[in-house]
């Protein structure tokens, strides 16, 4: 006996061109959804029993698997990218090793060859182990629709649980990250049920890099996800941090910061107390350990 | 529904085979050509026993579509041996007793083949990395990290 039922009815189409994505989208709405890797599509339609009438597989298209890097201009992701593939990518290994860290933790090595960075971002969950990362590099998100191309910031791109700005006749094509600054440093914490394996109950993201304007002399970045219904950054903890010296006390005030802003819900997995000093805790030992590699 | 025709290179040989859109890989080896050494363990990504290896990279085959694969090369557990002869791995298993019910044990030969092949020389905490997304109810997984290990000493993967 099968543990789960199949897949629901669906057709499945395979666009080679822009021009198809476009075509198709227009003609079946509502009843067609796009596919990547699948690997939360699929879990989700077998959930429910119903699907979309049509899935139009993506993948293919010209640039969407390519990953390119330069110096001047960045990282560019093509939005059916492998996890896998950007793991073991030399240019992120030294330039984003975040990315990195946060693609090793999702699920498992099996999964991350078929898990895409642009299905992670676009289906949009609260706990994406990707968004936290992605927020620390600035991560812009190419959208192609008819009209031509449009680029939105993440916190503008997601809108809610799941939910995307999107409209109707967009779909995404890369990422692009902008090149990191000089000598910056970073780490992913990412609390489990499990130490591997699991959805993050908490994720942060902690990005630090020497700032001689400030008075702190570095400045931070954090990202964190799961404590609020889309995964966001902490500006007022990031500037109270590049105002003062990085004290032991003064990163646990910034991380006390983080937890009072995080907003998390009550879930099967954690209660909301926990998760909020969950917060707190990854915030400092994240800072603490950029702020070592620094040094 | 529409089906489509597609050509697979199952262990080394070329299948054309008719298949609804939603057929899985993993339906499409079990059902259709009878390879039932691929098990079906959660259908969700969660338990491994599907591994198979795509272009020799594992993949969740209860994950990925058959039509999605038109033209790849996969190879599945009954691909390793050669002329009844166990590859280095498999014979590690036998001879280290890393089996007991062995329902996990294609999918964690499969992922441990791959990992061999990428990494002759993995250390135990590679091992599990690379093991995270096969489960095993039975073995408490040491023997499998040790003939895993075996192996890596004894010709590896091929
Ligand atoms: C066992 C298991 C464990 C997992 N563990 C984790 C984990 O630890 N951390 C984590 O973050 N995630 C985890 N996931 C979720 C999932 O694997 C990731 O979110 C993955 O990156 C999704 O990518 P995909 O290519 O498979 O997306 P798909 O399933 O193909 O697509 C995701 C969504 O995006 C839409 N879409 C696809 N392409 C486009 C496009 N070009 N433009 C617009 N919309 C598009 C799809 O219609 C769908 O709604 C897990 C999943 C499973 C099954
Ligand atoms: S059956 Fe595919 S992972 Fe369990
Ligand atoms: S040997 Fe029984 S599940 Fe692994």
């Amino acid at each position: 006996m099968l543990a789960r039922p199949g897949l629901p009815d669906f057709e499945y189409i395979k666009a080679e061109t822009f021009q198809d994505v476009f075509d198709w989208m227009k003609e079946k709405g509502d009843d067609l959804k796009l596919l990547m890797g699948g690997t939360d599509l699929f879990i989700q339609m077998r959930d429910r029993g119903e699907g979309p009438g049509f899935l139009l597989d993506v993948k293919g298209l010209p640039g969407m698997q390519e990953i390119s890097f330069d110096r001047k201009n960045g990282l560019k992701v093509g939005a059916a990218a492998t996890l896998n593939s950007l793991s073991s990518h030399p240019n992120l290994l030294t330039y984003y090793s975040i990315l990195c860290q946060a693609a090793d933790t999702v699920g498992n090595y099996q999964l991350r060859n078929l898990a895409t960075l642009g299905g992670n971002i676009c289906n949009a969950s609260p706990s994406a182990d990707m968004s936290p990362a992605a927020l620390v590099y600035d991560g812009i998100v190419v959208v192609e629709s008819p009209r031509g191309e449009r680029e939105l910031s993440l916190d503008q791109f997601w809108v809610g649980p799941g939910k995307t700005a999107l409209e109707k006749d967009e779909f995404l094509k890369r990422i692009h990250f902008p090149t990191p600054p000089d000598k910056a440093a970073g780490s992913y914490y990412k609390l489990g049920r499990s130490k591997m394996g699991d959805l993050a109950i908490v994720g942060v993201a902690v990005l630090a890099f020497p700032d001689p304007n400030q008075p702190a002399g570095v400045q931070f970045r954090i990202g964190i996800n799961s404590t609020a219904p889309t995964a966001y950054r902490v500006p007022a903890v990031e500037e109270f941090l590049a105002q003062s010296p990085t004290t032991d006390e003064i990163l646990y005030k910034a991380a006390e910061m983080a937890m009072d802003i995080s907003a998390p819900i009550e879930d099967q997995r954690a209660t909301a107390i926990y998760q909020k000093k969950m917060v707190r805790n990854l915030v400092y030992k994240g800072l603490k350990e950029v702020r070592e590699i620094l040094k | 529904m529409a089906k489509h025709t597609i050509t697979l290179i199952i262990n080394g040989q070329s299948e054309e085979l008719l298949v609804p859109s939603n057929m899985t890989l993993l339906h499409v080896l079990r059902d259709q050509l009878g390879l039932t050494g691929t098990k079906n363990g959660c259908e969700a990504g969660e338990c491994g026993a599907c591994t198979v290896l795509v272009d020799g990279e594992p993949i969740n085959s209860c994950l990925v579509l058959a039509v999605e694969l038109e033209g790849r090369e996969i190879t599945t557990i009954e691909g390793l041996s050669s002329n009844g002869k166990l590859t280095p791995l498999q014979q590690a298993f036998a001879d280290l007793n890393a089996v007991q019910c062995g329902y996990c044990t294609p999918g964690m030969l499969m992922s441990g083949t791959a990992l061999l092949r990428r990494n002759p020389n993995p250390t135990a905490e590679e091992i599990q990395k690379a093991l995270v997304g096969n489960l095993c109810r039975c073995t408490g997984y040491q023997r499998i990290i040790d003939a895993i290990m075996e192996a890596s000493r004894n010709g590896g993967a091929q």
